[in-house]
């Protein structure tokens, strides 16, 4: 009705900048590079899929982002979701939890059990995986700048509950470059942040193999503003970054690289999405191979979740986000993802109610049970238009990878706040683009209805008194504990950190004594400093 | 006065690192003609009353994402009283439920933008208040 008129045939550029045509012939493929790149699924360079079988073997792992207020309250949500078929277990935090401070810092008072679960000590741990068999669910820790802590406390955690840590599967979120750009949870100066990340991946190649370090990420990048090519091209800038971190260590690229994992999102046009993890996949297995050396196939593999789409929601009708939700999960399971998760419908002003996670989880279940999505690997391979968009893609990636290396290199521009200022600039003109109407989205720039624009916009109610709870629960944890040991293993932490040693064998035995989340991000702080954020527009 | 000398102080009160919708007020702002000084993440109410002061702003502006509003702006409302702010327009935009926007309003925040709210309607505002009212 006030949809806007369209010129006979306007020019298409897609978020990428590449143009989009109004059809796509065999010609075009064979211009845009040809059709050298496709192989086959399970073989170099991978662009149909890391494995041979994809989702035929085993389909898509489904891990929702859960995990709020205490231990206990998030302990059993998890049993919750498990129960209703859900294969991995994402977990949230608390702001607190996230920048490393304990529960009873005056700076947490308000956002204790917020935003996702308060973790002060091993004991929190311990309560909120009880009785979850951790080689029947993989479990995702989204934690960043207190990573270090929180790994060495999941793994702390289940050689108590005696698992063998060496077999021991997990992933941890730990992209700190990323938080520099968008999510905001960093603790300390890019420098030694990198060091961190770069002592918990040589950590865990030594002690704990089959667990997944670091998941690099897209994402966040993407919601800060960036093109999806740009989504891609900078986490691999990022991910470079810390594989040459580990190998300045003296260890091999297949010593670790097996292990890296990746986060991208999945708002956005099918085709240029669905081209985007197409190229993605194989310019990662490209640089593995040629840049680096990697000899292991398990080392060239992109290994992702591909998921949220979070950007593309809207608070204008927000019963529509349930069906944009269920065209990302589409995108998502044509990509060739590992793991899938989506924002669920009412993300865009509150915390999922169990009511809306659970319509995400099914709306992925619909799509790997009732609609052949796991029938067949990469269903669009072969199309004129998707293989000529994966080349152009994968050609735009390489384009601005290189522009970020020709201007000093990510560790750089992310320091000093380019990559910030380069996001965000883009981010307020599609927000302006929304606003006139020439980016279209339905329900907010067209087919509005005014009277359906009321919606509730709800948190959690915070309690006070769950809060006081933590904090009794940390102060009896401080009281049990041998003060002596947690002293001396403090000690050792910043005399390690001092040193420039690894510090994660430190931190261990500090998690293992019972020490706090805050009282070792604080030894770090006194020797690595904070950091402080380059304000730039 | 003019709108060129018009100064917002825009700030990222508590814990919260969603700062995306921050950043983009700030460029809105700045493209209507403001001075704007941005604090970056983490700030403390004392944090904000400081600057505030410091800065001489005409507008005090929150951005809050994720749910401690009504805690951060009780604290913040008496320091900005005790530092002779109350003059100033206060705003504050973000994740905000609206059965808050009554409490809000009775700690003196004028002017409330929850999320989908169109920059232009945060640069009038400031423009049609800013002067009048002081």
């Amino acid at each position: 009705m006030n949809a806007p008129a369209k010129p006979e045939i306007a020019t298409v550029i897609n978020e990428s900048g590449i143009e989009v045509k109004p059809l796509y012939t065999s010609e075009d493929v064979e211009k845009s590079g040809g059709y050298q790149q496709v192989g086959l699924p399970g073989e170099y360079p991978f662009t149909r899929g890391i494995h041979r079988l994809m989702y035929r073997k085993q389909p898509w792992t489904m891990r929702q982002y859960a995990g709020f207020g205490n231990p206990r309250e998030s302990n059993q949500r998890f049993k919750y979701l498990i129960a209703n078929g859900q294969t991995g277990l994402n977990v949230a935090f608390d702001l607190p939890t996230q920048i490393g401070l304990d529960s009873d810092d005056p700076l947490a008072s308000g956002e204790i059990g917020r935003v996702g679960m308060s973790i002060d000590t091993l004991r929190d741990f311990e309560i909120a995986f009880d009785g979850i068999d951790l080689d029947q669910i993989t479990v995702s820790l989204t934690i960043n700048g207190a990573a270090a802590i929180l790994i060495a406390m999941y793994l702390a955690m289940a050689e108590k509950r005696g698992y063998d840590v060496k077999r021991l599967r997990g992933t941890a979120q730990n992209d700190i470059l990323k938080e520099f750009i968008g999510r905001g949870t960093w603790i300390f100066p890019v420098e030694p942040s990198i060091r961190l990340v770069g002592d918990t991946i040589e950590y865990c190649a030594q002690h704990a193999p089959k667990y997944s370090p670091v998941s690099v990420c897209g994402y966040h990048i993407r919601e800060s503003g960036a093109t999806p090519a740009q989504e891609m091209a900078y986490a691999f800038c990022i991910a470079r970054a810390y594989a040459d971190e580990v190998i300045r260590r003296g260890l091999s690229i297949d010593e670790f690289a097996g292990r890296l994992s990746y986060n991208f999102n999945i708002f956005g046009n099918i085709f240029e999405q669905v081209s985007k993890f197409r190229a993605g996949r194989s310019l990662w297995a490209r640089i593995m191979k040629e840049e680096y050396g990697a000899e292991k196939p398990g080392s060239m593999w992109l290994r992702m979740i591909a998921a949220g789409g979070g950007g593309g929601l809207t608070f204008e009708q927000p019963e529509l986000n349930i069906v944009r939700g269920a065209y990302y999960a589409l995108i998502s399971a044509l990509s060739g993802t590992q793991t899938m998760a989506l924002c669920s419908y009412d993300e865009a002003y509150t915390i999922p109610t169990e009511y809306s996670a659970r319509i995400s989880l099914r709306t992925m279940q619909i799509l790997s049970d009732e609609m052949g999505l796991a029938e067949t690997v990469d269903p669009l391979a072969g199309s004129y238009y998707v293989e000529t968009m994966t080349n152009q893609m994968r050609d735009k990636m390489v384009e601005i990878m290189a522009e970020t290396d020709a201007q000093g290199g990510i560790v750089k521009l992310v320091s000093e706040g380019v990559i910030q200022a380069k996001v965000s600039a883009q981010a307020y003109r599609m927000h302006r683009d929304i606003e006139s109407g020439a980016f279209p989205k339905v329900g907010v720039n067209r087919y509005r209805n005014e009277q359906d624009d009321e919606h509730p916009v709800e948190f959690h109610a915070y309690r006070e008194e769950d809060a006081r709870l933590q904090i009794d629960s940390l102060n009896k944890v401080r009281a049990e504990r041998d003060g002596d040991a947690v002293a001396r293993c403090l000690a050792q932490v910043g005399s390690d950190a001092r040193a420039g040693a690894n510090v994660m064998p430190a931190i261990v035995a500090a998690v293992k004594a019972y020490a706090s989340v805050g009282e070792i991000t604080e030894r770090l702080v006194q020797v690595y400093g904070r950091y402080r954020e380059p304000i730039r527009f | 006065m003019t709108q060129q000398h018009i100064r917002v102080l825009l700030a990222k009160p508590g814990l919260d690192g969603h700062d995306q919708g921050a950043k983009i007020v700030v460029r809105a702002m700045m493209d209507a003609g403001f001075e704007v000084i941005y604090t970056g993440l983490r700030q403390t109410p004392e944090a904000v009353a400081r600057i505030a002061l410091e800065e001489d702003v005409d507008v005090i502006a929150l951005s809050s994402m994720a749910g401690s509003h009504l805690p951060f702006c009780g604290k913040l409302k008496p320091l900005l009283e005790a530092n002779g702010l109350g003059d100033k327009l206060w705003l504050i935009g973000g994740n905000l439920p609206a059965q808050d926007h009554a409490a809000l309003r009775a700690l003196g925040f004028k002017g409330i933008f929850p999320s989908g709210s169109r920059l232009d309607a945060i640069t009038d505002f400031i423009r049609a208040h800013v002067g009048s009212a002081s």
